[in-house]
């Protein structure tokens, strides 16, 4: 059993929802990184989504993009972004984390040493946003061999027939992206989203992650009352960039941010 | 080649060989495997095909010349010269082939809002033509360095009802416009139609695209034949995305004895790194949708590029063309930003054809394997698009106010 698998089916043994935040690797700054991912495990994170930065987030809305950017100007590289999993490793051997971005800097790498290495740092699944099921033939079985996650997104547009085939081909969990649009973008509508998600629920077994426009501790509670897991990322982007001067101030913002994110999932069962 | 090598491509998976492909966000997925199927119905559907070439005929003037370009031939010895003008094209480029297409492709589709992205600002022009022409709602997206390289385009389209949205994100150019098209089309899919202008992007994109273009190598072909006596011996055309190179290119992909170049932006040298040449000095990657040859450092980030032609500054290039590299089909070649300049010099005071700066890398080049060849040969060069638009830039080089 993969630890996506495990820490998944123990919160569900509980009756509690998974609280997954993103944040972009190296930003603000990579040396930052790893006492961040910390931070979030503290403030009660069950899975860590961690961005790999890349130059053209066209799934992305300005929050993540200018996450990017902060990130690449000190130049990180996947290579590094592997070292931080490794190196929070070294104090946290339970946390899930999911590396999220782009084909490109995987392809540059090269997937079977990408894999590899992945493996080796303890990362535990990867998502990749511009990769479908239909194109992932070559990539998927290596990510399989090595027991890592293959995590596939749903989106509102996508048919029922797609659903299965994307379920099949993904482990983990699948990432169902609340709304049309870009991150950090639209406004949710959780009535539209329960129905959706209730419908993925008759198509696959796997753990439903909603993302996309979850901000505050009142849609989380919202979007888990539906799914398994509820992912934050513009609003923790967003807190990042606004306090990026003073990481001590910055580790309690984020704290700030998810403790009643947390509470509200947990009270959903009492 | 044969006739159902070139038929069977792209594949199911809008593949070509190694490149192309669908690599979008999960959100775009069904409404590219929409368009596909819709396409294919259409292409098969006389009333569609029959609106098509009333379009090319009579509003964008088509079938355009195939010019003797006599004095240019003399003064560059070796091969005959021959222009395909597609600077004569309405809004002045081959953009507007493609545009009236897609244009009639959204309207048979219902869909009444269009996106586009531009880098010199012809495909923005020219979407923005046929937009006003179909009564469609357009929203251009423009780098926001372009926007003031290109103010006589950016004017042009808001005259034409266009909005303009300028980019100020990444390297606010031609790739950065492209993201933010996307962008709008996951937020807006139900309504919004994408015209992309080149054949890049996710599949179905470069195969409509290139549909739309051929039309530019099928009249090629036919008036060599009438006015030569022959096939050409070598076709030349500009490379960014490469619209017009695939349209020139494709109808010629079977005969063998044709030789094909497509010359991309060297900008101040392959050797500096200052250009937009992927297919010259790039690696296969992925990016907007497709894979094919980029620009990249070696941690796969996409480099920002450098042209003297707005048109080319691209990254990518369609993987049609990447996949015809590999093969060996086509020749991928690049001239600098002063080799262009002196095409564009050469072309007005010797034909009085002033060329677009992406099309003076093509006249470039033409030129100089023309000089390589015999008197008997002949090259044809496609002449993209007119250059009055890049008026503005080539003023400044040439440090007059104007």
């Amino acid at each position: 059993m993969s630890r996506i698998e495990g820490a998944l089916k123990a919160l569900k043994g509980q009756g509690r929802k998974a609280l997954i935040p993103y944040i972009t690797a190296g930003d603000p700054h990579p040396d930052t990184t790893v006492e961040l991912m910390h931070t979030l495990v503290e403030a009660g994170s069950d899975i860590i989504e961690l961005g790999v930065p890349f130059s053209d987030p066209m799934a992305d809305g300005p929050v993540i993009q200018r996450a990017c950017e902060r990130s690449l100007k000190h130049g990180t590289s996947l290579r590094q972004v592997l070292a931080m999993v490794k190196e929070f490793r070294t104090k946290d051997a339970d946390t899930p984390v999911v590396l999220m971005g782009y084909l490109n800097p995987m392809e540059a790498m090269g997937y079977e040493a990408f894999a590899d290495a992945a493996a080796d740092a303890g990362v535990d699944g990867i998502l990749t946003v511009d990769l479908p099921p239909e194109e992932a033939d070559e990539v998927a079985p290596l990510f399989t061999q090595r027991k890592l996650d293959a995590i596939f997104l749903l989106a509102p547009t996508t048919t029922d027939d797609r659903i299965r085939a994307i379920s099949e081909h993904s482990s983990g969990y699948v990432y169902y992206v609340s709304f049309k649009g870009v991150t950090g973008a639209g406004k949710i509508d959780v009535d539209e989203v329960a129905a959706k998600v209730e419908h993925i629920h008759h198509l696959t077994a796997l753990p439903v992650g909603v993302g996309f426009g979850i901000r505050d501790a009142e849609t989380a509670a919202a979007v888990g009352r539906v799914s398994d897991g509820v992912i934050v990322g513009s609003v923790l982007v967003d807190t990042i960039a606004r306090n990026q001067a003073d990481t001590d101030k910055l580790k309690q913002a984020l704290k700030d941010l998810l403790h009643p994110m947390r509470e509200a999932l947990d009270g959903l069962t009492s | 080649m044969t006739e159902e090598m070139l038929s069977a491509l792209p594949d199911a998976r809008g593949h070509f060989g190694a490149f192309g492909g669908r690599f979008v966000s999960e959100t775009l997925f069904d409404s590219l495997l929409t368009l596909e199927t819709q396409y294919k119905e259409l292409k098969q559907d006389p009333e569609f095909q029959a609106r098509f070439d009333k379009e090319l005929a009579d509003y964008v003037g088509r079938p355009t010349p195939l010019y003797f370009a006599e004095r240019l031939s003399r003064e560059t010895g070796g091969a005959q010269i021959w222009l395909k003008r597609e600077d004569l094209c309405h809004t002045g480029a081959h953009k507007v082939n493609n545009t009236i297409g897609q244009a009639l492709l959204a309207s048979f589709l219902g869909k009444k809002r269009i996106i586009a992205e531009t880098g010199a600002g012809q495909h923005g022009v020219a979407t923005a033509t046929v937009c006003a022409r179909l009564g469609l709602e357009c929203h251009v997206f423009m780098g926001a360095e372009d926007v003031q390289r290109q103010s006589l385009n950016v004017f042009r389209m808001k005259l034409l009802g266009a909005e303009v949205h300028a980019v100020e994100s990444g390297t606010r150019t031609l790739k950065d416009a492209m993201n933010d098209a996307m962008r709008d089309w996951v937020a807006n899919v139900d309504d919004t139609f994408y015209i992309i202008g080149t054949v890049a992007g996710p599949h179905p994109y470069p195969l409509l695209v290139r549909d739309f273009q051929s039309v530019i190598g099928r009249e090629t072909r036919r008036q060599a034949l009438e006015k030569t006596g022959k096939l050409p011996d070598a076709l030349v055309a500009c490379v960014g995305g490469g619209s017009n190179a695939i349209g020139m290119f494709y109808p010629f992909l079977g005969d063998e004895s044709v030789e094909l170049y497509g010359v991309e932006a060297g900008g101040l040298g392959i050797e500096t790194g200052q250009h937009a040449a992927p297919l010259c000095a790039g690696r296969p990657g992925v990016l907007h949708g497709n894979r094919t040859y980029l620009m990249e450092d070696e941690n796969g980030q996409i480099a920002g590029t450098h042209s003297v032609s707005a048109g080319l500054d691209y990254p990518g290039v369609g993987p049609e063309h990447s996949w015809l590299k590999d093969i060996g089909r086509a020749n991928y070649v690049s001239v600098t930003d002063d080799e262009a300049m002196e095409g564009f010099r050469k072309l007005t005071r010797v034909e009085g054809i002033m060329p677009a700066l992406e099309t003076a890398h093509a006249v470039a080049y033409g030129m100089k394997l023309a000089a390589t060849m015999d008197k008997d040969q002949t090259v044809v060069i496609n002449v993209s698009g007119r250059g009055d638009k890049d008026i503005n830039t080539v003023a400044k080089l040439e440090g007059i106010g104007i």
